[in-house]
């Protein structure tokens, strides 16, 4: 395990020392900068608007770190080389792949804890200056329904970060990116491929959306920002099986990944 | 006692080519055996499998047929990884990091903690003498420096065995001489090293035993001493009051003399003529032989000669 954390906090520090966390000051002006416009145009409406474009940002932002971070995590140790030294330390192939993965995940967290607490101070602030109908801190502006709904952000891109490490593995950090987005966007439109029997009579072609189904990741339960926005009830067993859902399909990626990663040759 | 290293019909074959991919023998069936306490010297040419058979051993590559073994046990296991120190061939480490805070996780690795992770990272730098320049970054570093962390992190576990790749590359004189000092030091403390190189001068001034690699194949391997003792190819004699006659007998049995000066003549003689069958001339000439120094195989004409056999042997398959 120490192997791991230490490799964990390494990836961390890459990411600090890249400025990776100045995302967090981009983020920051623009849900201020749209708060403000949103206030001057909208009446009654502008939490519900701020709740659901900070949940849209917090997932944005979080996917790109994931991608663009997730993608040369193990390619980049490949092609600098950095890597013959490493393998030389007491470590295995796969402390490397699951050391790179627990690195992203807590810069990750990291990133979304800050961007939580920015959306809730936004909150706070436009509570207290009266854009709210009714003003002053009431549960209904600092709704905890949102960390279910980051939560759920933070598995989805958890996910991600498992595609593009598993990609990384085997390809270079350009097709990985097509590759992990791909596979995003695919995940999003999941469940049409799941109704494909009502616009097709070709068994091939239900075969092939069938089988399509059950590999590609499933994205579309872990969006739950128009029920969180709007404070409809979110049964607490499909949230669980969300969850257990991306564990399962991350750790089925991790597995895949030390599969390929321990049987490359570095030339 | 087992040996700190050895292979035994190690061969390695890549896969080239785009669509219809072929075999590239990189490695041929090497056996070898690195003892306890050796400085050994893996040498040859550019392309010869040095950097192939060293990855083999870190376990960066698979070989495609063959064993492998370190202190009697595969390579990759975690024990051996445990007491091995490894400088790969124009090392990168990770830009971002000082020197210092690079040694410190790979002390960390290596299961040191705390204070003793800190003070095992300082030892080994001060070790390659990197002073107050470890607390910058190492992307402001040289290709000089960066060789000497290089060296820094294969030291930072106190290894028994340290492979070295191209442990010169890079390095200005005073660096080289340094790198052979730190390699004489960890002879003397009874660590294994085991050195690629294609600097011969190094090897020569720091090997017990050598092998020889060409083509993927090893040509020769041995004592150093062995190697190049029975190619004793002549001998130089300078001799003192040379006479016109004396002169004369000499050039009869010489390959070439040169007259250095104030009667004193560098004879330089066949391996056929020993310096005694000419001691009777000049002692009866009245002249005096200064000195005798027998001219022997460098390690330099011993690679040629093997690596040129070795690609006449590859021609005529």
């Amino acid at each position: 395990m120490r192997p791991i954390a230490l490799i964990a906090v390494n990836v961390f520090r890459e990411s600090v020392r890249d400025k990776v966390l100045y995302n967090l000051v981009l983020f920051a002006v623009a849900l201020i900068g749209a708060s403000y416009v949103i206030g001057q145009l909208t009446a009654g409406q502008d939490i519900k608007i701020i709740k659901d474009l900070g949940l849209a940002a917090i997932s944005l932002f979080g996917l790109f770190i994931a991608v663009f971070i997730g993608i040369g995590l193990v390619s980049k140790e490949v092609e600098k080389q950095s890597v013959y030294a490493l393998l030389a330390k007491p470590v295995t192939r796969t402390d490397i792949v699951l050391g790179k993965y627990a690195g992203l995940i807590l810069t990750l967290a990291v990133n979304l804890a800050v961007m939580t607490v920015a959306l809730y101070a936004v909150l706070a602030v436009m509570a207290w200056m009266g854009m709210h109908p009714t003003p002053g801190l009431d549960p209904a502006t600092l709704d905890p329904g949102l960390l279910t709904a980051i939560a759920l952000i933070f598995v989805e891109l958890a996910v991600v970060t498992a595609i593009a490490l598993f990609f990384s593995t085997f390809s270079t950090p350009m097709l990985s990116a097509a590759l992990t987005f791909a596979f995003f966007i695919a995940g999003r439109f999941s469940t049409d491929l799941d109704h494909f029997n009502t616009v097709t009579d070709s068994r091939a072609a239900l075969w092939l959306t069938t089988g399509l189904y059950w590999v590609l990741p499933n994205f579309g339960p872990f969006d739950v920002r128009a029920e969180v926005v709007h404070g409809q009830p979110l049964p607490t067993g499909e949230i669980l099986m969300t969850v257990l859902y991306g564990v399962l399909y991350t750790s089925a990626l991790l597995v895949a990944a030390t599969f390929v990663f321990s049987r490359r040759d570095f030339k | 006692m087992a040996a700190a290293l050895a292979t035994d019909d190690l061969t390695k074959d890549y896969r080239v080519g785009f669509w219809r991919t072929r075999p590239y023998r990189a490695l041929d069936a090497l056996t070898l055996q690195v003892q306890p306490g050796e400085v050994f010297g893996f040498l040859g040419p550019n392309g010869a499998g040095k950097t192939t058979t060293l990855k083999i051993l870190m376990g960066l590559v698979f070989p495609t047929s063959g064993r492998a073994e370190m202190f009697g046990r595969p390579v990759g296991d975690l024990h051996v990884k445990r007491r091995l120190g490894y400088l790969p061939e124009q090392p990168y480490f990770y830009d971002y990091l000082t020197a210092e805070e690079l040694l410190i996780y790979f002390a960390g690795l290596f299961g040191y903690r705390g204070a003793d992770r800190r003070a095992r990272a300082s030892a080994v730098l001060d070790e390659v003498e990197i002073g107050a320049e470890r607390r910058r970054p190492l992307r402001t570093f040289s290709k000089g420096m960066l060789q000497r962390v290089g060296i820094a992190q294969a030291l930072v576990n106190d290894p028994e065995l340290v492979i070295l790749d191209e442990p010169m590359s890079g390095l200005d004189p005073l660096g080289r001489r340094a790198v052979r000092a730190l390699i004489l030091a960890l002879r003397d403390r009874g660590s294994t090293v085991f050195f690629s190189s294609h600097v011969l001068s190094d090897a020569e001034a720091l090997c017990s035993r050598v092998a020889i690699l060409a083509r993927g194949r090893l040509v020769t391997e041995g004592r150093l001493a062995e190697m190049l003792e029975f190619q004793v190819r002549g001998w130089d004699v300078v001799v003192a009051g040379v006479t016109p006659a004396l002169q004369a007998a000499l050039a009869a049995r010489a390959t070439r003399m040169t007259a250095i000066g104030d009667g004193r003549c560098a004879v330089e003689l066949p391996s056929m003529y020993s310096p005694e069958t000419i001691a009777a001339d000049v002692a009866s000439a009245g002249a005096s032989i200064v000195s005798i120094n027998p001219i022997r195989a460098t390690l330099e004409d011993l690679f040629v000669q093997q690596v040129a056999d070795a690609a006449r042997q590859v021609e005529r398959r």
